[in-house]
């Protein structure tokens, strides 16, 4: 076990070390720069000079493959230098702003998990009536509703009932426990929306599968209850591919965020990324870039561990 | 008995078959009704400027944010902008640029996966690691890189630049899913039959292999249609996909929307419900076409 996960941490280096060149190179092969965004963008009559000033300052004159090694340099040593906009340390830049988009990410995935596992099974047990065809309706739908349009629908009817809005700044949790969940409840279920779905879709068509396994007959025949043939038999086999979605959805979360806080005015790392592209921030971009390819490395990597804690065949199969 | 068989004394009728068209709809009706709500669409983007009563880009002061009623069953927007009208020629801008983007992120994908497949050995494992690389990346983040850096290009009034952005990330679904589905097609005898016959590596690609991939192309070029409307409108919401004045769902969503839409809801309301049933349109259509080509296919 403890091989297989050096070995899995192992390879997570090649995809990484592939995400960085591709976004570095992204970055840099089409022309523009912060310059151009930052000097020109003021409408300002600047010398030629200054431009190449501000480059030298930022370390953009430099050629591309010293720049690529200075800034694996710095990835390995865990410094990911500064913003080119604010010339604060992106370290700092992401650090204020990744507790707020992982808190909504994580009440997302509970949200998701409490609604889909119960909609997903009751939908596969009474296959084809019509709670099935409701919850099929539903879900599909999940699929399509942008969640950046649902979150304007929630404010909405906020407004509308309750005649109250979420509260516009930031409060962490650790201070005033009401005041963060009545700010971030909302964009969480804006975006939980379609994360249950995509789940909910997944149990449904796994469970429908386990059913018609001889294991769930044999359990019948021999007077199992059928609650318990449904929590203890096929509950616990098909709880595996929903697992998959929820890691790969989580991952994935942390994108969809970028437009849902823009709606919610949330200072998160979705924010920041929408920013820092608008602004050619190359460090900024290609740090946050990372940040995603980790946490989704990350994810695929504890699905993996819970598969084969989950899962008997694979804890114990000769691998 | 050899001359029975060559001349069999059983005349067959033609059996009446029914078109595939007919057989469908029977089989698959819910895909039928999402397929005639495609229809509806594509007619009313194609002959916007018959269907829509107004101007979209038509701004009357006289008349902003005016709430539904029989003049703009819609209401206007803050520019007194007829938002029915708008959300006509929207259609025109979603279909134009999610059937573009998702046909050429799937012609690309199927044609790296198919190749990916029938060269196989270091070239397989090359081009799987790329793919690896690029599914790291949430579909969104990717294609906000891509726009923003390669700005805008207009072409007969289509931004291609951010179609390509569009397509990207559909890419290297594409090309896991048709490479799956290829390698079985590989070890087919008919492959080994061209390769000894000695036709050219392109033509048993394209001749022989990728026909053999209609199926599970069709199901995921309509079901990518699906994601490349939500993707660029999502797109056009933050300000990096279509741009003003162009009518597009996801725009007509920002910019004065969002301050306005608390006072006039149906300034949202509408363009938001247009995304909705588009993209449900098409995941529907996607499916029950999977359902009635290949039921054991999943994307």
């Amino acid at each position: 076990m403890l091989g297989y996960l050096v070995n899995r941490t192992l390879l997570m280096i090649p995809t990484l070390a592939g995400v960085a060149i591709l976004i570095f190179f992204m970055l840099r092969v089409v022309p523009g720069d912060i310059v151009e965004v930052k000097m020109r963008g003021d409408g300002g009559n600047v010398t030629q000079e200054t431009l190449d000033y501000e480059r030298k300052r930022l370390g953009l004159d430099q050629p591309l493959h010293v720049q690529f090694g200075q800034w694996m340099v710095g990835v390995a040593t865990l410094d990911l230098g500064n913003s080119m906009w604010t010339d604060r340390p992106v370290v700092e830049e992401i650090g204020i702003r990744m507790e707020l988009t992982l808190q909504v990410a994580v009440m997302a995935t509970i949200i998701a998990v409490l609604v889909a596992i119960p909609l997903g099974t009751i939908s596969a047990l009474f296959k084809d009536s019509w709670i099935d065809y409701l919850v099929r309706i539903v879900t599909i739908a999940g699929l399509a509703v942008p969640s950046f349009w649902l979150g304007m629908l929630i404010i909405l009817a906020l407004l509308y009932w309750f005649n109250w809005l979420p509260p516009i700044t930031y409060t962490p949790i650790y201070v005033d426990p009401v005041a963060n969940i009545s700010q971030l409840i909302w964009p969480a279920l804006a975006v939980g929306y379609r994360y249950s779905a995509v789940v909910a879709r997944m149990v449904r068509s796994s469970i429908v599968e386990v059913m018609k396994e001889d294991y769930i007959r044999t359990a019948r025949a021999k007077g199992v209850f059928e609650k318990m043939v449904v929590s203890r038999h096929a509950m616990r086999n098909a709880m595996l591919p929903a697992i998959t979605v929820i890691g790969l959805e989580f991952a994935f979360l942390i994108g969809g965020l970028v437009v849902t806080e823009q709606v919610f005015n949330l200072n998160g790392i979705g924010r920041l990324f929408v920013q820092a592209v608008s602004r050619n921030d190359f460090t900024l971009i290609q740090s946050i870039v990372m940040l995603i390819a980790v946490v989704f490395i990350l994810s695929n990597l504890v699905v993996d561990l819970l598969y084969a804690w989950l899962d008997p065949r694979i804890r114990f199969g000769g691998r | 008995m050899a001359g029975a068989v060559s001349q069999p004394n059983v005349v067959y009728k033609a059996r009446k078959r029914r078109s595939p068209l007919v057989d469908f709809c029977i089989a698959q009706p819910l895909g039928a009704v999402s397929g005639v709500a495609i229809l509806v669409m594509l007619f009313a983007g194609i002959f916007a400027e018959i269907v829509a009563p107004y101007d979209p880009l038509n701004i009357d002061f006289g008349a902003m944010l005016a709430a539904p009623s029989p003049e703009h069953v819609m209401g206007t927007d803050a520019f007194g902008r007829d938002i029915f009208s708008r959300v006509i020629y929207g259609a025109r801008t979603a279909l134009t640029i999610g059937f573009f983007s998702s046909l050429f992120g799937c012609t690309l994908g199927a044609t790296i996966g198919v190749a990916s497949a029938y060269f196989g050995g270091r070239i397989d494992m090359v081009v799987q690691r790329f793919i690896d690389v690029i599914l790291s990346f949430p579909i969104i983040v990717l294609a906000l890189v891509v726009v923003a850096m390669l700005g805008r290009n207009q072409i007969a009034g289509v931004d291609v630049n951010l179609i390509f952005a569009i397509a990207i990330p559909i890419v290297p679904k594409v090309a896991r899913v048709v490479r799956a589905a290829a390698l079985s097609i590989r070890e087919m005898p008919y492959i080994d039959a061209a390769r000894a016959a000695g036709f050219s590596h392109a033509r048993i690609i394209f001749r022989h292999m990728v026909p053999n991939v209609a199926a599970p192309f069709l199901i995921m070029f309509t079901a990518f249609i699906a994601q490349a409307i939500l993707l660029e409108a999502s797109l056009s919401f933050l300000g990096l996909g279509v741009t003003e004045p162009t009518p597009a769902w996801g725009l007509m969503l920002s910019g004065n929307a969002s301050d306005f839409y608390r006072e006039a809801p149906w300034m949202i309301l509408f363009p938001g419900l247009a995304i909705s049933a588009a993209v449900f349109a098409f995941n529907l259509f996607g499916d029950s076409l999977r359902d009635w080509l290949d039921p054991k296919f999943k994307v």
